[in-house]
This record gives structure tokens, C-alpha cells and sequence, in this order.
């Protein structure tokens, strides 16, 4: 799947590399602290929860629930309206902001709590970005 | 050592000379409008101030010059839409502490003109640019209201009731010639509005206006000395919580109102029944009752049911957003200066929509969307 043009293109920092090299090799790599175990996102290279240093990088399942929406219906470069932003809830806790793809973008087809998977889409040679779509195997009607 | 209630009053309040469309200033120049008109209201000279605060990076030497000001405190806290409840805060802190004596927050946004305008897009290096922008958000409309659906879902509020903020705003509005939106709407009218971002259509979605304001702060011990009837600050509240909304911890409250209500309720020494005026800072529909439930006014899930009997509304219990709110009076970007300078009128008694009998008034501001959270209480009387 190709994106439009015009979608604003993140750009790596030193503590943040490590993801973005992981989307493009078909990782979600989250971090967990050895201390506390929480595993937490935006990367840092510490743990927000107890302030250690000692944290590891690991690659996460790519299975998330969906928590939250809005659908925008204004035209805005990189983006065809409607087009839902959402926020979902990963398996290992931490939420992230992507988009829904391979999916209607209704709210009769985005149903909160549905089981969603990563789906790694490339923006260019450089960053690949983590989307998601409805699980797969699970039926339209089973997925909420 | 705290404050104790009272002893810091806000003596000088106005707002610039029109708002709304006010393509004849920049920016720059409805900050000074603003003050202008506050130094008016407090019978002040620029020369009388020695403390300035605003938002924005570099402002306060820029809003301080312009005004020909020699300042011996500044706060540029900038925090979104709440910052000027920030700034009363360490205004009232600063004054105590003997840092300054007469201090002017200032705000002016040309939010619709645009002429001078602060630009704000996240850069792509930032944790914004990187985690949240390349997913489509546009601007508050795109952002405030992600949590929206979460909330709905958890406590099974409806549609309706998230219309219904907004017809009663409307009614408050239409009491008052200044504000940009008088016309009486109903549900059904919000419901049929244009869909901005779903959940919320055009009518939950706060205006784009021009426009500015201005606030003075001095002690207690001189606030008699002034013309208008000081309204004493009785206890304040702040907090912070994360700029990226996706990240919030409860998409059903807000961290940074649950830590500011609850402080200023605590410093001014009130409980919910003391309260006689309410101002709940609404860029969107959601957000009265976000803050009705964090700031303890009703339980969990119960603020869309409190709407919707009315109780916030004319002749209800707890008049809320008496000048329209930024649904239906104003709305420059960053409203919390206009929801002060409505909290300050109905203490005074000098609102367009005076409630009777206003004693204490609670003003509640959020920032950033639910990054940044300032809650005020004024009283007529000082304890």
C-alpha cells in the first residue's frame, strides 16, 4: 500500500532511532525497564515509571485493541477524508496514535475494543510507519 | 508558607476593544489593547506595573517594551489555553513573596485574522512530529477530541447530551451582546451541524475569533484604593499532564484537573456547595464535563445527565459559561483570559448574564488539549 503525499514525515532522533529502524525491518519495538518491567512508549532511554536507566529494547506482538477515535472529514495534505486518527492499546499496555487501514472508516466499522494487528507501511526508503488493520481471521462481525 | 485567601485581588480586568473579527490590530497590538483598557479599569499608568506576564516565547520583553514597561518580575509560562490561570497563580505568588507589587497578565491572538500570528506546527524531530503527526491530526479539532468516544463508551453518554452543552451555552450567549454566536439552536440543530471530526460536528467546536484581554494584580491591603470592586483570589491550582493526547493516562479524565481543582478548592478553603459561578474552559463539548467530574462538582460519568437537566444553565443551580463560553462568545486559541475576565464580571456583578448573588466563582482552564490545567476561585469579599 502506497500513502499519498504530503503526510508529515517524522524524523528520528538519537533516542527514538531504534524504532523507527525496527518498523522498517517489521518490528514494533517497545522498551521495558529492567527494574520496574514496565514496558512504556515514546521511546526514552529510561523508564518514566521509576526513573531507571537500565531499560531493553524488545519487539512487540503488533496486536492492539482500538481505544479511541475521531474521523476527519476536512481535506488536509497526505490524507483523503474521511479518514479516522485513532489511538490504540497494545498488547504489552502502552497506546499509540496511528491509522486504521483495510477498513471502512465509519463508526459502524470502527468499533472501540475491536482486535486490531500492525500493518508496517512504508512512507519512503527511510520510515516505515506502524498502521494497523482489523485482525485477521476474525470476521467482520466478531471483530468488535 | 501559604497564601492565605484573599490576600492578593485582581483590581483591573478588561478585554481588548472588540473581539470577534478584528482585522485592523496584529497581535501585538491586541495585547496592548487589552492592557490599555485594564490599566483604564484600574486608573493605572504603564508606569505603575512592575510585573508582566504572557505566553509565548520572547513575549513578555516584547509585550513589556511595547507597552513601555520596566518590569522587575516576568512570567512567560506558556501552557496553552490555561496559561493566564498559571500566570494569576505565580502573579499572586510573586506579589506575596515581595518580587513585585502590581502586576498585568496580558493575552491578544489574531486566532482568525491572523495577522502576527504565533504559527504552531509541531517539528517533525519532536515527539508530536514524530508519534502523533504523521497519523493526520490537523489542528485542536483533530486531537481534543480523541477521548471522546472512550468516555461515551465507559459511561454510556449519548449524542444528545454532548449536544446539549452546547444549546445551553447558546442560551447563556444570547444574553450577551458581545458574543459572536446569539441565536438559539437546539439538539437536533447540533446534530445536523457539519461534521467536523467525528464524533463532534461544527456546533461543539469552539469559535476562531480575534481578540485580547488583560488582567491586574495587586495586594489586598491596596486593592480599596481602586476604582472597580476587586475580586480577591482565594485560591489557585495547576498542573501538567502530556502534550501528546494519545498519551494520556485516562481517556476519561484528565490527570492535570484531578491535581488543579482539587488544589484550589483546598487553598481557598471551599467546598462544592460554597460555589455560586462556574467557568469550565470549553474548546469543544466534552470538556464541561470533563471538568464537572475531575473538579468534583458530580461523580464519574454523571456531568452529560447534570447538563442535560438544565442545572448549568439559566435559572440552574450551578450557572456555568455565562458568557457563552468558547462555543458561542469567543474563542481566540487560547481562551482562558476571557473565561477569567467572565469569572471577574459576575463577581463584580457586572456581567452581561449576571447571575444573582455570585459570592465565589470557580474558573477552570485547560492547555495544550488536556496537557495543562490552571483552576482560579474569586470572591467578592475577601475572608
Amino acid at each position: 500500500m502506497a500513502l499519498p503525499a504530503g503526510r508529515p514525515r517524522p524524523e528520528p532522533t538519537p533516542e527514538t532511532q531504534h524504532f523507527w529502524d525496527g518498523t522498517k525491518a517489521g518490528e514494533l519495538r517497545l522498551q521495558r525497564c529492567q527494574a520496574c518491567e514496565k514496558a512504556y512508549f515514546p521511546p526514552r532511554p529510561f523508564c518514566p515509571g521509576c526513573g531507571a536507566r537500565e531499560v531493553s529494547v524488545f519487539a512487540a506482538s503488533g496486536r492492539a485493541t482500538l481505544h479511541s477515535y475521531v474521523i476527519h472529514h476536512r481535506k488536509v495534505p497526505g490524507f483523503e477524508p474521511p479518514y479516522a486518527i485513532a489511538v490504540v492499546e497494545l498488547e504489552e499496555g502502552p497506546r499509540m496514535m496511528t491509522n486504521i487501514v483495510d477498513c471502512p472508516q465509519t463508526p459502524e466499522a470502527l468499533q472501540l475494543d475491536m482486535k486490531l494487528e500492525v500493518a508496517f507501511t512504508p512512507m519512503d526508503d527511510e520510515i516505515t510507519l506502524p498502521l494497523f488493520r482489523p485482525a485477521q481471521g476474525t470476521p467482520a462481525g466478531e471483530r468488535a | 508558607m501559604s497564601i492565605a485567601p484573599g490576600s492578593i485581588a485582581i483590581v483591573g480586568a478588561a478585554e481588548s476593544t472588540r473581539i470577534g473579527s478584528v482585522p485592523e490590530m496584529s497581535q501585538i497590538m491586541l495585547h496592548a489593547d487589552a492592557a490599555l483598557n485594564a490599566l483604564a479599569d484600574a486608573g493605572l499608568k504603564p508606569s505603575d506595573i512592575d510585573g508582566v506576564a504572557c505566553t509565548g516565547a520572547m513575549m513578555t520583553q516584547q509585550v513589556a517594551h511595547y507597552l513601555g514597561i520596566t518590569p522587575k518580575w516576568v512570567d512567560g509560562t506558556s501552557v496553552g489555553g490555561c496559561s493566564f490561570m498559571l500566570h494569576v497563580r505565580h502573579a499572586a505568588a510573586a506579589i506575596h513573596a515581595g518580587y513585585c507589587n502590581t502586576v498585568l497578565i496580558t493575552h491578544g491572538e489574531s486566532g482568525k485574522s491572523r495577522i502576527n500570528a504565533t504559527p504552531r506546527p509541531p517539528e517533525p524531530q519532536s515527539l508530536n512530529g514524530q508519534f502523533e503527526a504523521p497519523f493526520g491530526p490537523f489542528g485542536p479539532p483533530t486531537l481534543f477530541p480523541i477521548p471522546v468516544l472512550r468516555y461515551m463508551k465507559t459511561y454510556g453518554v449519548t449524542h444528545e447530551q454532548l449536544a446539549m452543552v452546547a444549546v445551553v451555552q447558546r442560551e447563556w450567549a444570547s444574553r450577551n451582546p458581545r458574543a459572536a454566536q446569539r441565536d438559539p439552536i437546539t439538539v437536533d440543530d447540533v446534530l445536523n451541524s457539519r461534521m467536523i471530526a467525528y464524533p463532534f460536528r461544527l456546533l461543539q467546536c469552539c469559535l476562531v475569533t480575534d481578540g485580547g484581554g488583560a488582567l491586574i494584580l495587586t495586594r489586598a491591603d491596596r486593592a480599596k484604593d481602586f476604582p472597580q470592586r476587586p475580586a480577591y483570589i482565594l485560591g489557585t491550582g495547576e498542573s501538567v499532564e502530556t502534550n501528546m493526547i494519545s498519551q494520556m493516562e485516562d481517556f476519561t479524565s484528565s490527570r492535570a484537573f484531578r491535581v488543579a481543582g482539587p488544589e484550589a478548592f483546598r487553598s481557598a478553603g471551599i467546598s462544592h456547595a460554597d460555589v455560586d459561578h462556574l467557568m469550565i474552559y470549553d474548546a469543544f463539548a466534552h470538556l464541561p464535563l470533563y471538568g464537572l467530574e475531575d473538579l468534583g462538582f458530580v461523580g464519574r460519568g454523571e456531568a452529560g445527565a447534570f447538563i442535560e437537566a438544565r442545572h448549568t444553565a439559566p435559572g440552574g443551580k450551578l450557572p456555568m459559561n455565562t458568557n457563552g463560553g468558547g462555543l458561542s462568545y469567543t474563542h481566540t486559541g487560547m481562551y482562558g483570559m476571557f473565561a477569567l475576565q467572565e469569572s471577574v464580571r459576575q463577581v463584580r456583578g457586572t456581567a452581561p448574564a449576571q447571575v444573582e448573588g455570585v459570592n465565589i466563582s470557580v474558573c477552570h482552564g485547560v492547555g495544550g488539549m488536556f496537557s495543562a490545567s490552571g483552576t482560579i476561585v474569586l470572591g467578592r469579599e475577601r475572608p
